[in-house]
């Protein structure tokens, strides 16, 4: 095995929290490097001495590492290929495993050469909102033109090339205190809350707890601070009541204490393990929220700081201290800070040459470290730093060879989360930060997130919190005995900009915001920090300004002469870092997107050989195709025939049921439905209306009388839930004095269709000898319960949808696949044949029964000629509402039948409805075709519509005008019912 | 300044310090012909329409934050006018016209694309409605075209057909539909309605209305008394709370509407996509990021904040339709105050306060309605008579029954 | 959202369907501007910025209709009851 110091140049000899027994082989851009378990992508990188990982947005400019964390804005690579590639992934972000495939973007043809670098060159041209002042003439060249160039420079990363293999999960926690990072603030709060017997979950988006413990040469108890968070944690990892998630960043703030968590579950290995998600988004319902996140290092304004080798002084650290790689061997430090001290040390510790310390400030005591009173106020180089410019207090210029520059501007709170209620973030010009301001109920702040910078005061906070969330939970609890802390120093005056700077001063390195584009913003007149965000896109990249945005207020308050206060923040929303999409969908992709339903005979329609179609959540039997059947017009004709000629079976079943019962149940009934119910016998059914109190039609039934004070109401499919629902509404909110009860039965009972002059026979042969079914003992819109002749229990009634002597047959629904089979079996002699939706659809229209289409929700009784059914002698839903003007006009289209007066022509619903001989435009239209279907009976196509004073212009020639499919049909109109208008096949 | 790309150039080389801003900072004067509340894309448009078609330039814009701060800079950006019923669509396509030379109109770059909005659909009943849809469009003279799945995916390949619980029968395409980028909407108007005159006046809320006599003759604003000859309302999102302060009582529940946009991708997805199963649609921005939304939460809400339960709809119903999204990653997410009115269509009419005028309720819908309203509500305020293609849009059409319900659903603002 | 149903606890508000308004109550039939008072009824919405009593059913819990007290600016919730107890229109 290759030795780790030949590949890896920049990696130090000892230290660290990598492991050096377990190399891991990786790819970045075609090259194998190695790095070692517990490095990170980016880490890995520095220990091999790659510093160029990545091309900004607009520039093009060579960018290396800026962070450790997720806060970087230029290491951004496509990791993964094929269907897994996952564009704009941070390297620093990225847990290395063995096999990593990684590839630099947005770049052409190469990450060292890329062409599209010569936009640096039209910097100037390229200002701000630039495109909003020009590539507007010729009009048409935009779409032709401007905008696919734009297009195709644009973007960051390519997507995946297909359908996303991997799983993803969704689930639920419920905690007494939620702790957000597990750096010294969180874990001195879990243990807090541990210890006192709190359900705890403790969150860290690292694999690696401990936060800035694990990046710091500091020492807790005279032990190193990695040493001290170990122990919290398998102290931790011990109390029953706590949990600790890795890898797991929460992402939002959302009411009443429930938080979004995205676990990274497998991402750290080269795919999941069979059966197991990639990752897993959590919903955590907490009574308290403890915020630990920490805090981001802001960058300093200063020439060209956007160059390879220019990183922040904290990452730097990171690399030397925990990941044990150096990020450069002669190394200059800027910072406004007492950190550039101590990481002028930990340099020095790790064997770089640290040639200055260059600090605005007077320059305080000795390190060994020349230090410099000044500024850096260029960096030079071409793909990677060389050296920089300092310009000194006194006014004298050096230049300084050097390949790392690290730079620290001081702290901002990652506050995100305190503001996701509409919280602004507050001032403290203590500290030149903003701080949470007015937090969303049940959270509190520790830490470095709160301001508190040194490890002893986030320890000390996190123990606080967890007191008071314990205290408010009336849990008694002990403050935790906190580790001593080696000596801290966190004084800091930022400096914010470099006066007199040269070169490009990049405030969102990211999408190469420079500090001239906040002037020309502010210039313009985009002075609200929201103008200048989304004019200059400051703050709008993929890392959501993390390390640019409070640099990028601090600039527009300096040029408008506000105060950064009074400039104030851009709003924070959700989510917190940028989150997979197939996590937020979790199962509901592909055939499980929404959950399917089933009729209980569903297998035996399968064994028909039935065509399904989608009804809402159901998957229904469209048509039963038999061998010889070219299409399924011939099915269907088949099917309709059959059942108009010797009968036919339907699966009705997903019709709503509902149970009503209740001395009342009657006059419940009265104000539901337009019509009128007490008339209704027992044992006999109704057609019943059901209108939405603004008058519109809402659904139809029938309603059947059971007993004394009991009926069962049916619903349509697509309205079986919202009929329910409303009824309820009626009944607790509008009428609690009623008294009803009522339970939908939808699922509980398969039902049946038996339809067609021999279904009496067919229903002779399966029900219990004692049950008379004859003409007189069980005439049409007769009701009742049953047994069958094997003793299941049925409800017959004698209702017709086709317009056929017809029966629908209720059962369990356990008995329903049992029970058709039997219908089926009784019917052969008889020639029954199973019929499927689309001959449902066809028999209706050929009787003029209204459905879904005609439902629309825009049409009234009136318009569907239902007028003469709305009870005058009653209120109910609806009633007055549907007596307005506008409602009754005889204007309105209303419903009619329609047949083709070519007998051979075909026509759609959807088309709408001229005069003949009219031009078709808008003013024309007079209705449309809400149905239509090819009629077996008749031998044509026929339909239902609604025209402007329909029922008035039977025997009327009009034309059927249907663009879309490109056809022109001549209608004749007539009434709707088509088949057997005076009913007697249902009566015989 | 005129933009152009000689300017641009010209300034280029002069370190672009010569731009001047894009429109003054001024003191409110005490009287105004005509003040409108609320300077997002409705209101700014209607000011610049009133200068420009009718002349009235002694005109304010109250803006109680900054220009372009409410729902014209928190939407999808979809522009289109494939609407179902004759109220709405020569409104819609007037608007779609108007979008269509706004560019030159307003010498503003809004990046108007009209690369084409499809509307799936999943079973023969959707498809029916989508058909009487298309036709209507066709008779109103709006450009509209059915297609078979094979049709679908020639224009998007990439949308799964194979393996979905409601497989793509086909689609209704609008050519002509597209996005714009919707900032550049607000400044532009402003922009150009400055130059005409128009006093843009931000950081100035409405507290009051003063009504004598039956008639609004000025606002007291936190920048002193501002007197009207008219007052137009557009202030979205929050017209019940301002239409309020003339004791009005409106047809509208405010709602919350989250959307979303992802990191920037290379080109893959072309024009507007929504999924007819499901809640979601999706445009890719010029600057790469997937634009992306869907229902509302679904309840009455001022806080410009939504809940996770929608946030997971939206991407369930982007991963049946894109499963190749699954590792895109959700960058931003945003929630604006929609005016969701009882019949989910909007309001441009007189009120019952003389000299009051309402622009209100244009649910989830308002930004492509953005020129046309402002075109419609300017002239209204100029002859106080509603313009023609607005005239569906009355406040007493509720009482009346003269809805104007696409949907069918009814005085249930979240289901629309 | 978390509402607390009386029935079963604390609940996410994806359980629940959403009615809004709860203030309101169904006019008299017979009163002679009934048309009128049904319009309002059904149109006209108070819409406040603040406190607002509404109406949500637990529909995938316990079917009850509720009466909830939230701030419409701050989403937090007061007083939940049912809605049968206000004792009908």
């Amino acid at each position: 095995m290759s030795g780790g110091a030949s590949t890896q140049p920049r990696r130090l000899a000892s230290g660290g929290a990598i492991d050096r027994s377990q190399p891991l082989e990786f790819r970045f851009d075609g090259r194998t490097y190695t790095g070692y378990a517990g490095d990170t992508l980016a880490s890995a990188l520095v220990a091999n001495g790659v510093r160029l990982l990545g091309r900004s947005f607009k520039y093009h400019r060579p960018r290396g590492l800026l962070c450790a964390g997720p806060e970087e804005p230029n290491a951004l690579v496509e990791l993964r290929d094929g269907a897994r590639r996952e564009p704009n992934t941070r390297a620093t972000v990225v847990e290395l495993f063995g096999g990593l495939e990684a590839a630099s973007q947005n770049r052409w043809p190469s990450l060292a050469f890329d062409v599209l670098a010569v936009n640096r060159w039209l910097g100037p041209v390229f200002a701000a909102g630039f495109y909003y002042k020009t590539f507007m003439w010729p009009a048409a060249f935009w779409e032709r033109l401007y905008e696919p160039l734009i297009r195709r420079a644009a973007g960051l990363g390519r997507i995946a090339t297909g359908p996303d293999p991997d799983g993803y999960e969704k689930s639920y926690a419920f905690c007494d205190l939620l702790v957000i990072g597990a750096g010294p603030a969180g874990l001195a709060a879990a243990l807090t809350a541990g210890r006192a017997g709190l359900r705890v979950l403790l969150i860290d988006e690292d694999f690696l707890p401990g936060g800035r413990l694990n990046a710091e040469r500091q020492l807790l108890d005279g032990r190193p601070a990695r040493e001290w968070a170990a122990a919290a944690v398998a102290e931790l990892g011990s109390l029953p009541s706590v949990r600790l998630m890795r890898r797991t960043t929460v992402v939002g703030c959302y009411d009443h204490g429930v938080y979004g968590a995205l676990e990274r579950v497998h991402d750290h290995r080269p795919a999941p393990p069979p059966f197991e998600p990639r990752q897993r988004l959590w919903r955590i319902a907490c009574r308290h929220c403890v915020l630990a996140s920490g805090a981001y290092e802001r960058p300093l304004l200063f020439g060209d700081n956007d160059l390879p080798g220019v990183m922040l002084a904290g990452a730097v650290r990171t690399y030397a201290n925990r990941f044990a790689a150096l990020a450069g061997r002669r190394a200059v430090v800027f910072a406004d800070n007492d950190e550039g001290a101590v990481t002028a040390a930990d340099l020095v510790a790790a064997g770089a040459d640290v040639v200055a310390l260059v600090d605005p400030r007077t320059a305080p005591g000795a390190t060994g470290v020349e230090r410099i009173a000044g500024v850096v106020r260029r960096a030079i180089g071409g793909q990677g730093l060389r050296g920089v410019e300092i310009l000194a207090a006194d006014g004298s210029v050096r230049r300084i060879a050097c390949d790392l520059l690290a730079m620290s501007g001081g702290w901002s709170p990652a506050l995100q989360l305190t503001a996701h209620h509409g919280g602004r973030p507050r001032w403290d010009d203590r500290l030149g930060t903003f701080l949470p301001g007015t937090l969303p109920a049940g959270m509190m702040v520790a830490g470095a997130a709160n301001g508190d910078f040194t490890t002893e005061a986030a320890l000390a906070a996190g123990v606080r919190a967890a007191l008071a969330a314990a205290a408010a939970l009336g849990h008694a609890a002990a403050p935790v005995a906190l580790p001593s802390v080696s000596p801290e120093s966190v004084g800091h005056r930022p400096l914010w900009e470099v006066a007199g700077t040269r070169g490009k001063c990049f405030v969102d390195f990211q999408h190469d915001v420079a500090v001239t584009d906040i002037e020309l913003a502010e210039r313009e007149g985009y002075r609200a920090a929201e103008h200048m965000k989304r004019y200059t896109t400051l703050g709008m990249a993929t890392d959501q300004g993390k390390t640019a945005s409070l640099n990028g207020l601090a600039v527009l308050a300096a040029r408008t002469g506000r105060s950064i206060a009074a400039t104030g923040t851009t709003t924070f929303r959700p989510p917190v870092v940028p989150v997979a999409i197939g996590a937020l969908a979790g199962t509901h992709r592909g055939r499980d997107f929404r959950p399917l339903r089933l009729t209980a005979a569903h297998a035996w329609a399968v064994e028909q050989g039935a065509i399904f179609m989608e009804t809402g959540p159901w998957l229904r039997a469209q048509y039963f195709p038999r061998p010889g059947e070219p299409t399924w017009l011939e099915s269907v004709t088949r099917e309709v025939n059959a059942t108009r000629q010797a009968v036919g079976v339907c699966d009705v079943s997903t019709l709503g049921k509902i149970d009503l019962q209740g001395p009342d149940a009657c006059e419940f009934l009265e104000r539901l439905y337009v019509n009128g119910w007490r008339t209704l016998a027992v044992g006999r059914a109704r057609y019943g209306l059901m209108l939405r109190e603004d008058g519109m039609v809402m659904d139809d039934g029938t309603v059947s009388r059971l007993g004394e004070h009991r009926y069962l109401i049916t619903t349509t499919t697509a309205n079986a839930v919202a009929v329910f629902q409303h009824m309820q509404w009626c009944h607790q909110v509008l009428w609690p004095g009623l008294d009803v009860q009522f339970v939908s039965v939808s699922d509980q009972w398969a039902q049946y269709s038996v339809a067609g002059p021999r279904a009496r026979e067919l229903l002779r042969a399966v029900v219990a000898a004692e049950h008379d079914l004859s003409n007189e003992a069980f005439p049409y819109m007769a009701a009742g319960t049953l047994r069958l002749r094997d003793d299941t229990v049925a409800r017959l009634f004698r209702i017709s949808f086709s317009g056929e002597h017809a029966y629908e047959i209720a059962v369990p629904a356990r008995a329903g696949e049992r029970v058709v089979r039997m219908l089926m079996a009784a019917g052969a002699p008889l020639g029954v044949t199973p019929y499927g939706l689309e001959a449902l659809g066809a028999m209706r229209i050929e009787k003029g029964h209204v459905a879904g289409n005609e439902l629309s929700g825009q049409t009234t009784a009136h318009d569907l000629g239902f007028g003469k059914m709305l009870s005058t002698k009653k209120d109910y839903i609806g009633a007055v509402l549907a007596r307005r003007a506008a409602l009754t006009d005889p204007d309105r289209p209303r419903l009619v039948g329609l047949a083709p007066v070519g007998r051979g022509d075909r026509f759609g619903a959807g088309a709408h409805l001229v005069r003949r001989g009219v031009e078709p435009v808008a003013a024309a239209d007079e209705g449309y075709v809400t149905s239509a279907a090819f009629s077996p009976t008749l031998g044509h196509w026929i339909g239902l519509g609604l025209l402007r004073r329909g029922p008035e212009r039977h025997g009327e020639r009009v034309v059927a005008f249907d663009p879309l499919r490109g056809r022109r049909t001549e209608l004749e109109v007539r009434d709707p019912v088509f088949v057997d208008p005076a009913g007697e096949r249902l009566r015989v | 300044m005129r933009y152009s790309i000689f300017s641009v150039l010209r300034q280029a080389l002069a370190g672009n310090r010569g731009w001047a801003p894009a429109w003054r900072e001024p003191e409110p004067k005490r009287h105004y012909d005509v003040v409108i509340v609320g300077g997002g894309g409705h209101g700014l448009a209607t000011a610049y329409y009133l200068a420009r078609v009718h002349g009235v330039r002694n005109v304010a814009v109250l803006e109680k934050n900054y220009v372009g701060s409410g729902n014209v800079g928190r939407n999808t950006t979809i522009i289109r006018s494939n609407y179902l019923l004759p109220g709405n669509i020569p409104f819609y396509e007037w608007s779609l016209k108007l979008w269509e030379g706004l560019e030159q109109e307003l010498n503003y770059n809004a990046m108007v694309s009209q690369r084409g909005v499809l509307n799936l659909f999943h079973t023969e009943a959707q498809r029916d409605l989508f058909v009487r849809r298309g036709n209507s469009m066709r008779m109103h003279g709006v450009d509209a075209e059915l297609l078979d799945v094979a049709g679908v995916r020639r224009i998007a390949p990439f949308l799964d057909f194979d393996n979905a619980r409601f497989p793509i029968r086909g689609g209704l395409l609008q050519a002509r539909g597209g996005t714009v980028r919707h900032d550049a909407v607000a400044w532009g108007y402003a922009r150009a309605a400055d130059r005409l005159g128009v006093d843009v006046i931000q950081q100035c809320e409405v507290t009051g209305i003063r009504v004598e006599a039956g008639a609004a003759v000025g606002l007291e604003t936190t920048r002193g008394y501002i007197g009207a000859g008219r007052i137009g309302l557009a202030c979205a999102g929050n017209s019940s709370r301002v239409a309020a302060l003339a004791g009005l009582r409106l047809p509208i529940e405010s709602h919350v509407l989250q959307a979303f946009v992802s990191e920037g991708l290379k080109p893959v997805i072309p024009g507007v996509i929504t999924f007819g199963a499901g809640h979601f649609y999706v445009s890719q921005s010029d600057k790469g990021g997937l634009v992306f939304g869907g229902d509302i939460d679904g309840y009455n809400s001022y806080a410009q904040r939504g809940n996770l339960p929608t946030v997971e709809d939206v991407c369930e119903g982007g991963m049946a339709l894109m499963p190749f999204l699954g590792r895109v990653r959700l960058l931003r997410s945003w929630g604006g105050i929609m005016d969701m009115s009882m019949d989910g269509s909007p309001i441009i009419d007189r009120t019952p306060v003389g000299r009051l005028y309402l622009n209100a309720g244009w649910c989830y819908g308002g930004f492509k309605a953005t020129p046309a309203s402002g075109w419609c509500f300017a002239h209204l305020l100029a002859r106080d008579e509603p313009h023609a293609v607005a005239r569906a849009y009355r406040l007493d059409r509720f009482a009346e029954g003269r809805l104007v319900d696409e949907k069918g659903q009814g005085p249930f603002p979240n289901r629309h | 959202m978390r509402i607390p149903c009386p029935h079963c606890g604390l609940r996410g508000h994806e359980e629940f369907a959403y009615l809004g308004d709860a203030t309101l109550r169904r006019p008299d039939p017979a009163a002679p501007d009934a048309e009128r008072a049904f319009a309002e009824y059904a149109y006209r919405r108070d819409n406040p910025a603040g406190r607002h009593r509404e109406l949500w059913y637990h529909a995938q819990g316990c079917g009850t209709w509720l009466v909830v007290e939230r701030d419409t600016l701050t989403h937090e919730i007061g007083r939940v009851t049912e809605a049968r107890e206000q004792g009908g229109s």
